[in-house]
């Protein structure tokens, strides 16, 4: 069986125009996503009570709450957890609220609706842990991606590396974009998925650019235009396909992990879409612009794969 | 024919043998079992022959039997052996062990022998308690300073030096000692020196007034801070095996500069333990200031010069003398005596140094009153949300020395359960710094066991979806990729269980991740072999090319992914860092697997025709 028994002639430097803009608008409401509804930041981040619970049968969470209310437990939210039975507190950072406590009495408290309730989960992050978690997260980041760029600059010439650069950053932007549409819970793991994203975003990149530098020796004569082209459509069936086959798999991962890796899967959903999208619409692209010739891509001859086993 | 080298097909094959048997042991799943381990010291070979015919005698007999890290971990085909064997151990040897139920894996002792593990799974998927510990380190530096001011104290006055006073300035990190006139500052230099070698004592002017000073280096500080969390780390671990606590497998480990995480497997109810771990309760005995009236100084505010004023738990006023005979770290041993002859109490042993102090004190005050002070540390946040240290001092119990006595006496005027705690934490030491709780995560059993199976289902459901694909689509080749990324699943574990790291649900999630780059890499290389074999270069040639052209952007997305996965493992802690290390691992196995395991395979399957006419691919 195959898919792309034709190599394909998109137009992808021609209509480059459009594709701008539409990551233009994804970036820009991205950031205007976070900057108007933020982040749900989870309680790796803002410190905090979080406790899960499992009932029999689905309680009335209305009830829960004024229950809650009632007992002097303020500020909680009460939400369902995957399913209706599985009931979810959370509670700020309390400076009097002791944790080891806490569990325990909104377990009491949950046994006046339902006496077969059962208690899950419980965390507690003091505020402090919380903002070292956070700027961690926020190094990690950076460091992630200076050491990426590092690497590209190494591997590439500067035109083509600032186009990988700038594509590779477009993802990660999207995926918080889409935490703040979606508002879920952004926590630990949802900087995983972010970092794994980054540095699996590239790949696809790497591939075209790999190809764009072979096929600049072969076809010396063709404008890098209609180089690049080429080498997008060459490549865009193994780009579409292993990035097809990563998501099966991170799709199962979404339908069968579970509520704790939802955040986790749904970040990785769409930053392999994102990924994929600016590896062949942005990245080249980009490169063109940034003034790439065929002459730049000359001078670096393809690295042969022996020198590449020194590499870190 | 391919050229690919005899030697790799022979080094994939031993590597992925070597793989396999590395593996194996997570095949044998887990039975009930019971982990006895002593306070303060390991269970022996003896121990173990000694425990297996006691239960054998009693026709319980284990299935199996190790010892690991000086814990006996004893397992039973059935929930019932299990619980019968830990009443007999507990009735036949009464408070010898901690004995704690738990699971342990079916792997045969041979294997363990050679130091085959299975893979161990993080606390999201077992149950249990994580908790993480700030050490108030500046605290220990300010128990330095206060140490420093009663030996200097302490120096002065058995050389009979005259001294105006002591000062300590906690954030400046000084202890002053102002003398009346040069010439006692240079006897008690003399005097100082002799007792603790090697301060480094500056002469100073404080007010007029001659003065020796000592300032900790930043050395001397962070010496002590180090001291405070690993002298912590050792108490914890003390705690967490007493008797009174039966915690299977405990992990204390420090994290950061200033923060010691504790992993408490299997553990439900966290209170009880966290109350222990928590508690920085000690003793000090200190005799009685019996010449001045505490009432006075309890009125006036106007306490004598070198005595302190405490209370008694009735919240009468004592005065006792600024000196300490004995501290709570002089200990060495305690037990709870309920029914002794005056009623509850704590019989303890001193160390030699405390002993020897002891014998001399008695020796001096025979007639006198020695007080007893309880001393428990508590952290507490202020209306203003500071952390405040609160410090409960009580003068639990007074008595007139009727002898001499030294490294073994009684305590009385304990209340039933303080004493209880009371022996269990001077047994297991003071801590050196107060802990603060600030990061807490319990999951229960059942969301465990939910997670694992969450987790595998997406595991094998992903992986499955990705293997029917793959066949589809490259047939033969596809088959091949298949076959080479159960391979990888397979290096994972092998290297997963090798290092000890634990699995959690993140890591499953790796471990599918991992699966998908892997497919990623042989897609790469399948889709270079149809593009040759399009291109009319026949399908050796073809085969060849596909593998050789692919490897360096195989090669490429790999090193940054593996930058990610090498930042993530190292900023991330529990759970994220369960992640990172299954990435990271698993696109070495990956690679390994897809650029080497997947061209010998193909060498086996095409390598021996003569001629290959055509690819299924």
């Amino acid at each position: 069986m195959e898919f792309f028994h034709k190599v394909t002639r998109f137009p992808f430097m021609s209509t480059r125009k459009v594709w701008y803009g539409l990551s233009a608008i994804l970036i820009v409401s991205s950031f205007a996503l976070v900057a108007v509804r933020g982040l749900n930041l989870g309680i790796d981040f803002t410190g905090g009570v979080v406790v899960e619970t499992n009932f029999p049968k689905p309680p009335n969470i209305d009830q829960l709450r004024s229950a809650l209310a009632k007992a002097g437990v303020t500020q909680a939210q009460v939400q369902a957890f995957g399913s209706s039975r599985d009931i979810l507190v959370r509670l700020p950072p309390d400076p009097n609220a002791k944790g080891e406590q806490i569990g325990a009495r909104i377990l009491d408290v949950f046994k006046t609706a339902d006496a077969g309730v059962k208690l899950q989960r419980t965390e507690v992050v003091g505020p402090q842990v919380g903002q070292e978690l956070f700027v961690k997260g926020a190094w990690a980041l950076v460091a992630t991606l200076v050491l990426i760029a590092v690497y590209v600059l190494m591997r590439f010439t500067l035109k083509l590396a600032l186009g990988a650069i700038l594509a590779v950053l477009h993802d990660p932007i999207c995926v918080v974009g889409f935490f703040a549409v979606t508002q879920i819970t952004f926590d630990l793991t949802a900087i995983s998925a972010i970092l794994a994203v980054i540095g699996y975003s590239l790949n696809d990149t790497v591939i075209v650019f790999d190809r764009v530098r072979e096929r600049a020796r072969l076809a010396r004569k063709l404008q890098v235009a209609q180089v690049i082209d080429e080498s997008i459509n060459q490549t865009l069936s193994r780009t579409l396909m292993t990035k097809l086959v990563t998501l099966l798999v991170v799709v199962f991962l979404l339908v069968f992990g579970g509520e704790t890796l939802h955040g986790f899967s749904a970040a990785l959903v769409i930053g392999i879409i994102a990924g994929t999208y600016s590896s062949i619409y942005i990245s080249a692209a980009l490169a063109l612009d940034f003034g790439l010739r065929t002459d730049d891509l000359l001078e670096h001859k393809l690295t042969k794969p022996e020198e590449i086993d020194g590499l870190p | 024919m391919i050229s690919y080298p005899r030697w790799k097909i022979a080094l994939v094959a031993i590597v992925l043998a070597i793989g396999i048997f590395l593996a194996l042991p997570n095949l044998f799943g887990e039975e009930s079992a019971l982990q006895l381990a002593r306070d303060r010291a390991a269970v022996q070979a003896s121990d173990r022959t000694d425990i297996q015919t006691l239960l054998e005698s009693k026709s319980v007999k284990p299935t199996g039997a190790f010892l690991d890290q000086g814990r006996l971990t004893l397992r039973f085909a059935t929930k019932q052996d299990q619980l019968k064997a830990r009443d007999i151990i507990a009735e036949a040897r009464p408070n010898e062990f901690t004995i704690a139920l738990s699971q342990a894996s079916r792997v045969p002792d041979w294997m363990r022998g050679l130091g085959l593990s299975p893979l161990k799974l993080g606390l999201d998927l077992r149950g249990g308690v994580y908790l993480v510990y700030q050490v108030d380190v500046a605290g220990a530096v300010k128990q330095l300073l206060d140490h420093r001011e009663q030996d200097f104290r302490a120096s002065l006055r058995s050389a009979r030096v005259p001294y105006q006073d002591v000062q300590v300035d906690y954030p400046a990190n000084r202890v002053r000692v102002l003398f009346r006139d040069q010439d006692s500052r240079d006897k008690g230099r003399v005097a100082i020196l002799a007792d603790n070698r090697g301060l480094n004592l500056r002469d100073v002017t404080v007010d007029g007034a001659a003065a020796l000073e000592l300032v900790l280096t930043p050395q001397e500080i962070k010496d002590r801070q180090d001291y405070a969390v690993q002298q912590n780390i050792v108490i914890l671990r003390n705690r967490l095996n007493s008797p009174e606590l039966a915690v299977s497998e405990p992990q204390v480990a420090r994290e950061g500069v200033d923060r010691i995480a504790i992993q408490l497997p299997g553990l439900q109810n966290s209170a009880e333990v966290k109350k222990i771990l928590g508690k920085t309760a000690t003793l000090e005995f200190r005799m009685v200031d019996e010449s001045d009236n505490p009432l006075e100084a309890a009125g006036t505010g106007h306490v004598p010069l070198g005595s302190k004023l405490y209370y008694t738990r009735d919240k009468q006023p004592v005065l006792l003398k600024r000196d300490v005979v004995v501290t709570g770290d002089q200990l060495t041993d305690a037990s709870f005596q309920p029914n002794s002859q005056d009623g509850p109490a704590v019989s303890v042993s001193l160390d030699t140094r405390g002993a020897a102090k002891m014998l001399k004190n008695t020796e001096e005050n025979i007639g006198h009153l020695m007080a007893v002070v309880f001393i428990d540390r508590s952290r507490e946040k202020n209306a203003q949300g500071v952390d405040v240290d609160r410090t409960t001092e009580e003068v639990i119990n007074r008595a007139t020395i009727r002898g001499v006595f030294s490294n073994n006496f009684q305590i009385t005027g304990v209340n039933p359960i303080e004493g209880r705690e009371l022996a269990l934490l001077l047994r297991a030491g003071g801590l050196a710094a107060p802990l603060t709780p600030v990061e807490e995560r319990a999951i229960g059993p059942s969301l465990g066991q939910d997670n694992i199976d969450k987790g595998r289902n997406a595991m094998v459901y992903g992986m499955l979806a990705a293997f029917i694909f793959m066949a589809i689509y490259y047939k033969l080749f596809g088959v091949i990729a298949d076959v080479v990324l159960l391979a990888n699943v397979v290096l994972l574990l092998a290297l997963l269980s090798l290092v000890g790291a634990a699995l959690t649900l993140p890591g499953i999630a790796a471990v599918v991740l991992t699966v998908g780059m892997a497919v990623d890499a042989n897609i790469l290389i399948y889709e270079r072999i149809r593009e040759e074999l399009r291109n009319g270069v026949s399908p050796r040639a073809a085969i060849s090319a596909g593998f050789d052209r692919a490897f360096s952007a195989i090669a490429d997305s790999n090193v940054t992914a593996l930058i990610a996965g090498l930042v993530l493992w190292l900023f991330g802690a529990g759970a994220v860092r369960g992640f990172a290390v299954v990435l990271v691992l698993g696109i070495a196995t990956s690679m390994f697997t897809s650029l080497m395991g997947s061209r010998a395979l193909v060498q086996v399957i095409y390598g021996g025709k003569r001629k290959v006419e055509r690819l299924s691919i």
